[in-house]
């Protein structure tokens, strides 16, 4: 393992014999029939009477995508970041804020979207990253909580209560994501995409390298691993695709509001990817996806559907202690 | 700003810093001791609140409700350490946090079962309820004086346990250093058992004497997690002396803030700015102040390891 990731002929992608530890394979034969399934799902949603489901779909896409940044860097990092949904919330509010000034392009807000929760990551993690363990979890999460406040204070964008955006972002080219349909498959794409570029990011040199740091910090700076600067760009990535997350959520919801960014909002995301597997290219996307499952079928059975919920995730953590995916296969992590 | 006004707010910063301080001296030895992140420690306060709120009507008597509701709050704790928890020691800490998040769920979700949506009354004991002159032109109300009298005499306590008693220093000595500790005969399974009644206990008695000021609800247990983990980050985790410190600064920090920080906005640079940015400032602060704390000093001010 460490003559792998230390040796100067270590290519950028994927080694050609992908059984390392440090390797994150993703099979076309898992890959390919899902993105099918998921292509085909809104028009069986559509014929069976279920439009709901395609919006319930697009907001797991969406989560998915957030777990999955969160995952890249608690996961693949070892930073346990908890202040992640502080990120959402730049890129959410970068959406609203443009719209509210009659900006409504998405060829414009998005890319600024991600360009401020990537600011926002490197600033919070230039200082968070010189801590670590506990102080690393509090200082992201004063950070998040900041944010959180200067949201309330923005009374111009309506503080507490949120902002309701006039519509969706607008394409061009003629293309709309007004309905449900054309916006789930902005946001499968979109998912598509961040989960691929996470995936060769992981199985890069430079995810070798930040997992090598989540095993053994101090023998990779005494190597001679640029420590702090490959931890901080991971960050900033994990905050940059959170942000991505967060214009969507603003599109999805049509609204967008100091709550999202709260302590407990990202609590939930961690949750997710504990629930999924910490550490597994698919965690964050299986933990999005029976989190928010689980909280849906539960509450049309009872009001109390938080109880099983909680019945559920307690059930998870007693029997697969590294989450779901650590049921599939076994991994040294 | 009056002196009058800088005095009743330290008092009320006081009453709630030692309120913050029971629920934080729990969470900071369970954490530092049995490393074990416990997100229910909120929760263990809720069902106090309630279970005090519901003795204290059935009994008619405060007191006698408030000892029934920390009785009733242990023995949970202990049904649910005995049960749950205690499979979760030896687990890492982020399947610590995902267990004891599904508990906190469970914890809200069985409350509102039991006792509605609505907020549930809690009212100070008549003998408690008018206010007490201090000073000539300064009063205060007495059952916040009781408050802080209980919050001073449990710290109290709780350093001569701490510091004088056998069981105090196989505390301190698991803080410092665990596996030492067992290895010299510290009874660890006990102690935990212990620890977290203890724990529990003082929660169920924060719960209790803040239910009267703050609303018994579903979700109470939440935001004050939160101030907890600030506190004990703050004074270094297990560390019984960091704790008072640290819940003392955020309690007086926070209650402070909230009043004159936009008073001195007010005259710094007008109404219209200060209605808008001084709430926020006020609420900042304590996050401010811990990411400052934990940059310079990531162990907090008094780390208990060794």
């Amino acid at each position: 393992m460490d003559s792998k990731t230390t040796s100067p002929s270590a290519t950028d992608d994927a080694p050609a014999n992908p059984a390392g530890p440090l390797d994150h394979p993703l099979r076309w034969q898992v890959g390919v029939p899902l993105l099918a399934a998921l292509v085909m799902f809104p028009f069986a949603a559509n014929a069976l009477d279920g439009a709901f489901y395609v919006s319930l779909a697009s907001r797991i896409l969406i989560l998915a995508i957030a777990a999955t940044s969160l995952n890249l860097i608690l996961g693949f990092g070892g930073m346990v970041s908890f202040g992640h949904a502080a990120f959402l919330g730049v890129g959410a509010y970068t959406v609203a804020i443009l719209m509210q000034a009659g900006l409504t392009s998405a060829v414009l807000s998005f890319p600024l979207a991600v360009l401020l929760s990537a600011a926002a990551a490197a600033a919070i993690g230039a200082i968070s990253l010189r801590t670590r363990g506990v102080s690393f979890i509090m200082i992201t999460l004063a950070f998040a909580q900041m944010l959180y406040f200067l949201a309330v204070s923005l009374k111009t964008y309506g503080g507490d209560d949120g902002l309701s955006l006039a519509g969706r972002s607008t394409l061009p080219g003629g293309l709309s994501l007004a309905g449900d349909t054309p916006f789930y498959f902005a946001c499968l794409a979109v998912s598509a995409m961040v989960f691929v570029a996470v995936h060769r990011l992981v199985n890069s040199r430079f995810g070798h390298a930040l997992q090598a740091i989540r095993e053994n910090e101090t023998r990779m700076e005494a190597i001679g691993f640029p420590v702090f600067r490959l931890k901080l760009t991971a960050f900033v990535i994990a905050g940059a695709l959170a942000g991505l997350a967060g214009a969507l959520t603003a599109n999805h919801a049509s609204f967008v509001s100091p709550s999202m960014m709260q302590w407990s909002q990202s609590g939930m995301l961690m949750i997710m990817v504990i629930l999924g597997g910490v550490g597994y290219l698919w965690g964050g996307v299986v933990g999005a996806l029976v989190f928010l499952v689980l909280e849906e079928i539960l509450s049309h059975y009872t009001i109390h559907w938080q109880f099983f919920l909680g019945a559920a995730l307690l059930a998870v953590v007693l029997a697969a202690p590294n989450g779901l995916m650590s049921l599939l296969h076994r991994r040294p992590r | 700003m009056t002196p009058i006004l800088l005095l009743e707010q330290t008092l009320n910063g006081l009453q709630f810093g030692l309120m913050l301080f029971l629920l934080a001296a729990g969470l900071t030895l369970v954490f530092g001791i049995m490393d074990l992140i416990n997100l229910a420690h909120g929760s263990l306060y809720m069902i106090g609140a309630y279970l005090v709120a519901t003795a204290t009507a059935a009994s008619g008597s405060f007191l006698l409700g408030l000892a029934a509701g920390i009785a009733g709050c242990v023995l949970f704790a202990l049904a649910l350490e005995a049960t749950v928890l205690r499979r979760l020691y030896q687990r890492d800490h982020l399947s610590q946090v995902l267990g004891t998040f599904a508990i906190l769920l469970m914890c809200n979700e069985a409350v509102r079962f039991i006792w509605g949506a609505q907020p549930v009354a809690l009212s100070a004991p008549a003998s408690l309820s008018g206010p007490v002159e201090l000073m000539p032109g300064f009063s205060y109300p007495a059952y916040r004086l009781a408050i802080i009298a209980v919050g001073l005499a449990v710290a109290l306590a709780l350093f001569v346990l701490i510091a004088r008693t056998r069981l105090g220093m196989q505390l301190r000595a698991g803080a410092s250093n665990r596996d030492m500790a067992m290895m010299m005969g510290a009874d660890v399974r006990r102690m935990f058992t212990l620890l977290f009644g203890l724990g529990a206990a003082l929660c169920a008695l924060a719960g209790g004497m803040l239910g009267p000021l703050l609303a018994v609800q579903v979700g109470m247990g939440e935001s004050v997690l939160i101030l907890a983990f600030v506190v004990i980050v703050i004074g270094g985790i297990g560390s019984i002396h960091g704790a008072l410190v640290g819940a003392l600064i955020v309690g007086i920090v926070d209650t402070a803030g909230r009043t004159l920080i936009p008073i001195l906005f007010e005259q710094v640079m007008g109404a219209d700015l200060a209605s808008a940015a001084g709430p926020a400032v006020a609420s900042i602060l304590i996050y401010v102040l811990m990411a400052v704390v934990l940059f310079f000093r990531p162990r907090g001010l008094f780390p208990a390891t060794g």
